[in-house]
Order: C-alpha cells, then structure tokens, then sequence
C-alpha cells in the first residue's frame, strides 16, 4: 500500500497501533479539510506493528493530546518535501478539557462549565488523576 | 489568599503552630474570647452534618465572632441552579472566612479558585475531611505526646471514609509510623492512597482480621460504614456490621492503646467501650473544637496581612 508523499505537512510516526483514530479524534482531524492519511498496522522493526497519521497541511498540534496518548510517537514536520523539523511530545504537567472525571461524585458531574483538569501525579507511570477530585484519568 | 482545602495544604510545622495554639486555648479559653469580634463565618453546609457544623459554630462563637450559613443544599441557592463559584463570590460579600461542606468532591477546591475570602474544606464527599484530620492530630498528640513511631490501625470503611484517606496522608509525613489497615475485601483503601504509604516507605499491612492485630496497636481508628455512600443498599447492609469493636475484643489490646472515631458511631463500638479510659473519641470531638479555633484564627490573621 502507498500512500503519496507529501509536500507540505506532518507525519506523526510511531504511534503505538491501534491508537491512530483515537488521535484522529481528540486533535479533531475531521475538522480539516486538507488530505488526511491514517496508517493502521504497519510494520515497523522497532515495534513490530505501528500507526501512522499523515496531514497534507502544517498545522498547530495539541501537544497535550500527542503527550497524553502517544508519549513515544514522532512528529516530523515536512516543508518543500524535506523534513524540516522531528519532534517528540512530552508528557504535558497539566491536560486542560482533553478527558473527563469518570467519578459519578466529581464536582464536574454538576457543574457544566468547570473545565475538566487532570494532573500529572506519576510520571515514570503516566498517571494523571483529576485536579478536583483526585480519582485517576 | 489561605485555604485549607487538602490536610497537605499544611506544612507539618504549621500543624505542630495549630496543635500549639488549640492546646493554649484549652489552657486559657478567655484569653481568645473576643479574638474574632466582628468577624463572620459563613457555614456553608451543602450536606447534613451535625458534629462538624456545630463545632465551626461552637469555635467561631467561642472567639467572639458570628455565624450565618445554611445546614441543607435544599435551603441554598444551589436548589436553584447556582454554581459553587457564584455562590461563594456571593458569601464573600458578607462573610470574612467560610466552611463548605458539600456532597461532591472537590466543591471547595472550586471555591477556593473564585473566593476572596479564606475557604475551609468541612468534608467533600468520600474525599477530604482536613478539619477533621487536624481534631485526630491533636488528639493523637494529646493522648500520646508525639507521632513518631506509632502503629496506627484503621478499621472498617477504609475505601470512603476520607477522614481515614486525610489521616494517612498527614501520618505519612512523621517517622517510622506503621499503618494496619483492617477492612471487608470491598472497603480496602483506594489505590492512591497505597502507593502514597509505599512512596513514602513506610510500613503497612493490610488484614481482614481485627483480633489477630490488636495486640500490636498503639492508636485504633475505628470508622462507620456510611449509608450515604453506597448506591447499593443491599451492598451496604451486608458490610455494615462487618466489625464491632466490644469490650472482650479489647482483651488482647495494650493498656496504652488510644481508640478514635470520628463519629458519629452506629454500632460499630458497643457503648460498654465508652466507659474504657482508652476510648477517646468523646474528648476527640471536643478537640474539634478547639483546632477549628486555632484554624479560624490562622486563617483570618493571614488574610488580614
């Protein structure tokens, strides 16, 4: 399968399979209007099957979500048909209206406009739990 | 501006400050009678409680000070729709310092986050109960003199009781304290608060088995199994006689052993307990009282600089 090279854009590599279309989803890529690509289950040597997410358009990331859902993926920005820039995402300190509290007692579950605010607690482990009432994401 | 939302909002010096100040104030009670004259605390009880809404009323009246609230979410303006925010922005107006007691956690974080005045968590549904933390401190270092090296079991409802969940989470900062954690297999204590007693490398156990760790305890937290905390009665019916603590289970324990509750108690401790010079949980709501004291006094002077 080949997929044509892109010109101007991003292609987010590396993405652990299976996690494409929940990325697709919470960078909200259907509101685009340019091509957009996404790869399930390619090979790949370093993880044996991977996700690949291609944009035909250099646009501004959420790089919380990347951080949050794809820790280990690669951004590769790619101007004039040259990759210009490679970047790797963090995980974010703070993820601001990315995941709601699933605590039927949170505050949130009341209280419509209160953004939805999750902390990083542990970050060898990835765990974030919510900045109101503290139950894991 | 100074909240008090989370027990760790404190360092363990102001704690030692606060523990200080409520024993001067056992000590010299009319020496703080007009310390908070003119001042108003806004009791802002958004779920029934009787202990700790009295004992804010109770403190504040005892330091000359006066209280205006609601003790019901039905007699608020929350009935109507209104939102923490506006609610406490309201109270700001006519009130100096406010405590909130609400039945969804993390309520007085949010109104932390918009008041202009200091906010006091009085209990946010299973989550945090600081106010009541800082009662079982002082009695814990009116009964033992220190925190260090204590073995302190938890019994009952350890998964929502938050006042268990707060009082782990302040222990956790002393020396060497042990924490044994009796409870039925479905009110284990949630996860977090695990990982944070191993982070902290402390030692713990947990049992089923109240009668097997008796002899080893040096504080017994007993708790009540609350039936406004389950979704399931038929859940909470079968959990709720799990352990009652009787005056032959109490054989086998030390002569030193100090038992606290926060009350109130159902049938968890049978009232021949009472009697016992180890049960403490009386004097330990009367403590209550006088660490809200040193609490409002804190809070006001820091918002008055």
């Amino acid at each position: 399968m080949t997929i044509d090279s892109i010109k101007n854009g991003i292609v987010i590599d590396h993405i652990p399979a299976g996690k494409a279309m929940l990325l697709y989803q919470y960078l909200k890529l259907d509101r685009l209007e340019c091509s957009v690509a996404l790869l399930k289950n390619v090979s790949s040597r370093k993880m044996g099957r991977k996700d690949i997410i291609k944009l035909d358009e250099v646009i501004d990331l959420n790089w919380d979500v990347l951080g949050y859902l794809a820790p280990d993926c690669t951004v590769n920005i790619i101007r004039e048909g040259e990759e210009v820039e490679k970047r790797h995402p963090e995980l974010p300190e703070k993820l601001v209206g990315v995941i709601h509290c699933k605590n039927p007692r949170c505050i949130t579950t009341i209280e419509q406009e209160l953004p939805h605010i999750f902390k990083l607690t542990n970050r060898q482990k990835g765990v974030y739990r919510c900045l109101y009432c503290e139950s894991k994401a | 501006m100074r909240h008090l939302i989370d027990i760790l909002d404190l360092t363990t010096q102001e704690i030692d400050e606060l523990i200080e100040t409520a024993n001067d104030i056992i000590a010299n009670p009319a020496a703080y009678a007009h310390k908070c004259e003119g001042k108003k605390l806004a009791a802002l009880f958004f779920e029934p409680s009787t202990r700790t809404r009295l004992s804010f009323e109770a403190a504040m009246y005892e330091l000359g000070g006066h209280v205006i609230g609601f003790s019901d979410a039905g007699n608020s303006s929350s009935a109507k729709g209104e939102s923490v925010a506006d609610t406490i922005k309201m109270i700001g107006c006519y009130a100096d310092i406010a405590a909130m007691r609400h039945f969804k956690e993390g309520a007085p974080l949010v109104a932390a986050m918009r008041s202009e005045i200091p906010v006091i968590n009085a209990g946010d549904g299973g989550h945090n109960h600081p106010t009541q933390t800082l009662t079982d401190l002082l009695t814990i270092k009116r009964e033992k003199g220190h925190f260090d090296g204590l073995t302190v079991g938890f019994c009952g409802d350890l998964k929502f009781g938050r006042t268990v969940h707060s009082l782990i989470t302040a222990l956790s900062r002393y020396e060497n304290v042990k924490f044994i954690l009796i409870s039925p297999q479905e009110l284990k204590v949630p996860s977090y608060v695990k990982d944070m007693i191993k982070e902290k490398s402390l030692a713990y156990k947990q049992t089923t088995d109240l009668d097997s760790v008796m002899p080893e305890l040096d504080i017994l937290y007993m708790t009540r199994v609350q039936r406004e905390r389950f979704f399931n009665e038929e859940e909470y019916l079968r959990l709720k006689d799990s352990y009652i603590l009787t005056p032959e289970k109490l054989k086998t324990a030390k002569d030193t052993l100090s038992i606290l509750h926060p009350l109130p108690r159902v049938n968890e401790i049978a009232v021949a307990v009472d009697d016992d010079p180890r049960a403490c949980y009386f004097r330990q709501a009367l403590n209550g009282k006088f660490i809200r004291m040193a609490l409002i006094l804190k809070l006001l002077e820091e918002a008055g600089k």
